[in-house]
C-alpha cells in the first residue's frame, strides 16, 4: 500500500477522532530512523468502532499510541473533540486524559500486583479528585457490576487472584470510570481464550452502548474485527491500504493485501476449501529501509514498473470504502486530482 | 473411560508403515498425569486414551488449562519425575515407553519423536548459530561427521523454505523475524527423521500470514516424511483443514473424538458445540452477538462431581452433575466418541432445548442477531458461575 492521502476524511464536523498525516519516526542505530508509521489518516465519528488490522510490525499499535499522545506524534495531527492533542503540552495534555483510555493486551500485568481491585478501578477518581472517598468507592464498585464483576466478592482482592477474562473485566472498568469519550483497545481478546474472547467482545459492545463509547480497536485477528467494527483499517508497513465498512471490505477487498490477509484466515469448516492461491509469500521488510513506492510491491502478486516509484493514493471504491492501490481488484473513482497526483505524497492539509 | 484402543477404521490403513506388527505408531492408553501442588493433586491428565498412526494428524483441541500440552510432554516424557504421579501405558510402534529412564528417553527424542514447541524464541538456545542447533541433534544421534552434518543441515533448511540458507546457516536465532525461527525449531525437530511429530501451539505466536505458511510447510512435511503429528491448539479453525482426526479435551478427558470431518458435520458434545459457537466467524454480520460459554474451566484439584463440563453446560440436568459419562461409540457413526449423556441432535436434548428457549436463553447454534439489542441473560449466567468459581 500503501497509501498516502486524506480523500477518504470525512468532514471534521462529523467526527469524533481525526488523524491527519500522522508520521512515527523512532531513531534506529547509525543515525537510521524506524518508519514506523508514515503518514496515515483516518476518522473515527461518535459510536463508531474502527478495527485497525495489519501483521505485527505494520504500526498498528504505535498508531494506537500516537493518538494518546504516548509518546506524540514526530508530525501530523490527532484532534479529538476538536482540539488537537499535538499542539498541547504538559499541564494542558493531562487535562485531556479523563477522555481518552487504553485497554492493553496483557490483562494481568496492566493492572498493579500490589493493589486492591476497587483502588484499581477508583484510582482514576483519585488522580482527578472526583468526589469523597465513599463516593469514589461507590462508583467504582458500580462500575466493577457494570463490567460483570461482583465488587462485594472481587473488590478487597488482587489481580493475581483473578483469571485473565475476568483481568480485562477490572480493566474495562478502570477505563470507563472516567467516562471517556475515546477508547484504545490494544489486541485486548488476543491473549485469551475463544470462550473468554467472545464474553469480553459482548461486553465490549455492551459498555460501548451504556457509557456512549467510541473505540478504536487494535487487532490482528480479522474475524474478531469484524465482528466488532462498523468501519475497517489495514494497515501495512506504517501505511494505510484499505478503508472500509466491514461487508464491503470483506466480501470485497480492494487491496491485493487485504486479500492475502483474509485468505490466510484459517476456517473452522473442513467443508470450506482453503484460499491457497492468494496467500501471502516472504515477510515483512525491514520499516528502517522501506521499499520505495508502494510499501507493499516486494510481495504483491499484481506489482508493475510504477508501483516501485510512484506511491499511490486513496481512491474510492464505493461508499466509505476506500483502497490505495495502482491496481485495485475493484474499479475505483476518479477522486478530484488533487488527490489523486502519483507524486510522493504531500497531501494539502 | 472406554476402550479406544479400538482403534476407529478410517485411520487403520496406516499400518504398512508401522512395525511388522501392525501395531499403531501411538498407543496411549488410560493415561493419568498428576501433580502435587500445594493446594492438593492437580489432576492434569485424567484417563485420556488415543491412537495415531503413521501419515495421519491428530488435532488435540481445548482451553488453556484443558491438558492438551501436558498430554503430549507425558507421551514425551518430559513432564518432571518429582512430585508427579503417572498411570496408564504408552506404547510406541507396539513398544512400552512409559515411565522409561532418562537415558532411553533420551534414545528416542529427535529420532522417534519430536516436539516443536509454541515460542520460537524460547525453544532456541539464543547464543547458539541456527545451523550448530539443527546439527546438533544429528551428530549425537547420526553420529555424522561435521561435515556431513552441515551438509543435512543446508537440505533442511531449504526444505522449510528458509531463504539462502547459505546465509541463514551461521545466523543467531535473534537475526532471524518470528516466523523463520519457527521454521527453525521445525528443522531441528525433523533432523533425526522422527516418526511422531507433536507440534503444542506451533503458531500461536504467530500471525495469520506466516501461521498459514507455516502450517502448511508442517502438512507438507508430514507427507513428505510420512509422520505421524499430534497438533496441540485452542483454536478449531487451525485444525479443520490440517487433521485427519480431531480430539477435543476438557478438565484433562478427551470428551469427544472423531474424523475431522465427521466432528464438523454431527459434532455431539455440548461443549465442542460451545467452543465453536464462541469463535467469530468471518461469515457473521458485524455486530453479531456471540454466544459465550459462561464460568470457567473447573480446577482440577477439585473437579466437579459427575460431567465435568456440566457447571457450565447449559443442557445439564440432574443426571450429568452426579455421573460421569464415559467415551462411547456412537452408534450411528463408527469411529466417532463422545462422552455426554444428552448429545447434541439426540431427542432428550432437542427436548432440553425446546425448554431452555421457552426461558428466553440464547444457546449455541442460535441466531442471535445484534449484539447491541440483545439482552445479555447468558452473559449474567456467565458471570455468576465465574464468581461462584472465583469463591472457592
Amino acid at each position: 500500500m500503501a497509501g498516502s492521502g486524506t480523500a477518504h476524511l470525512r468532514p471534521p464536523d462529523e467526527v469524533l477522532l481525526r488523524v491527519e498525516n500522522l508520521v512515527m519516526e523512532f531513531p534506529a542505530k547509525g543515525g537510521r530512523k524506524v518508519h514506523a508509521v508514515s503518514n496515515i489518516s483516518f476518522d473515527v465519528a461518535p459510536g463508531e468502532t474502527l478495527g485497525l488490522v495489519g501483521e505485527s510490525g505494520c504500526g498498528k499499535s504505535t498508531t494506537g499510541r500516537a493518538i494518546m499522545q504516548l509518546p506524540a506524534p514526530t508530525r501530523g495531527s490527532v484532534t479529538l473533540d476538536g482540539t488537537d492533542l499535538t499542539s498541547l503540552k504538559g499541564e494542558e495534555l493531562r487535562r485531556t486524559r479523563p477522555t481518552m483510555q487504553m485497554i492493553f493486551q496483557d490483562p494481568i500485568s496492566s493492572l498493579n500486583p500490589r493493589r486492591t481491585v476497587t483502588d484499581i478501578v477508583a484510582e482514576p477518581l483519585n488522580i482527578w479528585g472526583l468526589g469523597t472517598d465513599a463516593e469514589r468507592t461507590a462508583k467504582a464498585s458500580a462500575t466493577l457490576a457494570d463490567v460483570g464483576v461482583d465488587p462485594e466478592a472481587a473488590g478487597e482482592r488482587k489481580p493475581h487472584e483473578f483469571s485473565g477474562g475476568q483481568c480485562q473485566r477490572i480493566s474495562i472498568a478502570r477505563a470507563v470510570i472516567t467516562d471517556p469519550k475515546l477508547i484504545i483497545c490494544d489486541e485486548p481478546v488476543s491473549a485469551l481464550d475463544v470462550s473468554v474472547q467472545a464474553q469480553i467482545l459482548n461486553l465490549l459492545e455492551e459498555m460501548k452502548q451504556r457509557y456512549g463509547l467510541t473505540l478504536v480497536f487494535i487487532a490482528h485477528d480479522l474475524a474478531v474485527v469484524k465482528n466488532i467494527s462498523d468501519r475497517v483499517a489495514v494497515m501495512y508497513l506504517g501505511k494505510m491500504c484499505e478503508i472500509g465498512p466491514p461487508e464491503a471490505l470483506y466480501d470485497d477487498p480492494a487491496h491485493p493485501y487485504t486479500r492475502a490477509l483474509i485468505s490466510s484466515i484459517p476456517v473452522p469448516d473442513p467443508e470450506v476449501p482453503q484460499d491457497i492461491e492468494h496467500r501471502l509469500e516472504g515477510e515483512l521488510p525491514s520499516p528502517i529501509t522501506p521499499p520505495s513506492g508502494c510499501r507493499f510491491r516486494t510481495r504483491c502478486p499484481l506489482a508493475q514498473e510504477i508501483c516501485t516509484q510512484a506511491e499511490p493514493q486513496m481512491a474510492q471504491v464505493s461508499e466509505g470504502h476506500w483502497v490505495a492501490c495502482h491496481f485495485p481488484l475493484a474499479e475505483t473513482k476518479v477522486a478530484d486530482p488533487t488527490t489523486t497526483t502519483a507524486a510522493p505524497a504531500k497531501p494539502a492539509p | 473411560m472406554s476402550t479406544a484402543t479400538e482403534v476407529p477404521a478410517a485411520t487403520g490403513q496406516g499400518a504398512a508403515g508401522s512395525e511388522a506388527s501392525g501395531a499403531p505408531l501411538l498407543e496411549v492408553t488410560d493415561l493419568r498425569t498428576a501433580f502435587n501442588s500445594p493446594r492438593g493433586l492437580v489432576r492434569a491428565v485424567d484417563g485420556l486414551s488415543l491412537t495415531v498412526e503413521r501419515g495421519k494428524t491428530l488435532g488435540l483441541v481445548g482451553e488453556s488449562g484443558s491438558g492438551k500440552s501436558v498430554t503430549s510432554r507425558s507421551i514425551m516424557g518430559l513432564t518432571p519425575r518429582r512430585n508427579t504421579e503417572r498411570g496408564g501405558t504408552v506404547r510406541l510402534s507396539g513398544r512400552d515407553i512409559t515411565d522409561l529412564p532418562e537415558a532411553e528417553y533420551r534414545e528416542l527424542w529427535a529420532t522417534e519423536m519430536a516436539m516443536i514447541f509454541q515460542d520460537p524464541m524460547t525453544a532456541l538456545n539464543p547464543v547458539m548459530k541456527v545451523g550448530a542447533q539443527i546439527a546438533e541433534s544429528m551428530r549425537v544421534h547420526l553420529d555424522l561427521s561435521k561435515s556431513e552434518a552441515r551438509e543435512r543441515t543446508l537440505a533442511l533448511l531449504e526444505a522449510v523454505r528458509i531463504p539462502e540458507p547459505h546465509k541463514r546457516i551461521d545466523v543467531y536465532p535473534h537475526e532471524m523475524s518470528g516466523g523463520m525461527r519457527q521454521r527453525v525449531v521445525i528443522a531441528v525437530a525433523l533432523a533425526c527423521g522422527p516418526k511422531l511429530l507433536f507440534a503444542d501451539e506451533p503458531t500461536t505466536a504467530l500471525d495469520v500470514t506466516v501461521q498459514a505458511q507455516v502450517l502448511d510447510l508442517l502438512a507438507e512435511q508430514q507427507r513428505e516424511r510420512y509422520m505421524g503429528m499430534i497438533l496441540v491448539t485452542h483454536d478449531l479453525g487451525v485444525v479443520a483443514s490440517r487433521a485427519d482426526e480431531i480430539a477435543v479435551m476438557y478438565a484433562g478427558r478427551i470428551v469427544e473424538r472423531a474424523p475431522t470431518r465427521v466432528l464438523f458435520r454431527e459434532l455431539k458434545m455440548p461443549y465442542t458445540e460451545a467452543l465453536l459457537a464462541a469463535i467469530p466467524k468471518l461469515e457473521m454480520a458485524p455486530h453479531t452477538r456471540l454466544v459465550a460459554i459462561g464460568g470457567r474451566p473447573p480446577d482440577l484439584v477439585n473437579p466437579p462431581e459427575g460431567c465435568s463440563f456440566s457447571p457450565r453446560c447449559p443442557y445439564a440436568q440432574d443426571r450429568c452433575r452426579t455421573e460421569q459419562p464415559e467415551l462411547t461409540e456412537s452408534p450411528t457413526t463408527p469411529g466417532h466418541y463422545y462422552a455426554c449423556f444428552y448429545p447434541v441432535g439426540s431427542p432428550e436434548n432437542d427436548e432440553i432445548r425446546v425448554q431452555l428457549r421457552r426461558a428466553g436463553v440464547a444457546l449455541p447454534g442460535d441466531e442471535l442477531g445484534s449484539a447491541q439489542d440483545q439482552p445479555s441473560v447468558r452473559e449474567q449466567l456467565a458471570t455468576q458461575a465465574d464468581q461462584a468459581i472465583e469463591e472457592n
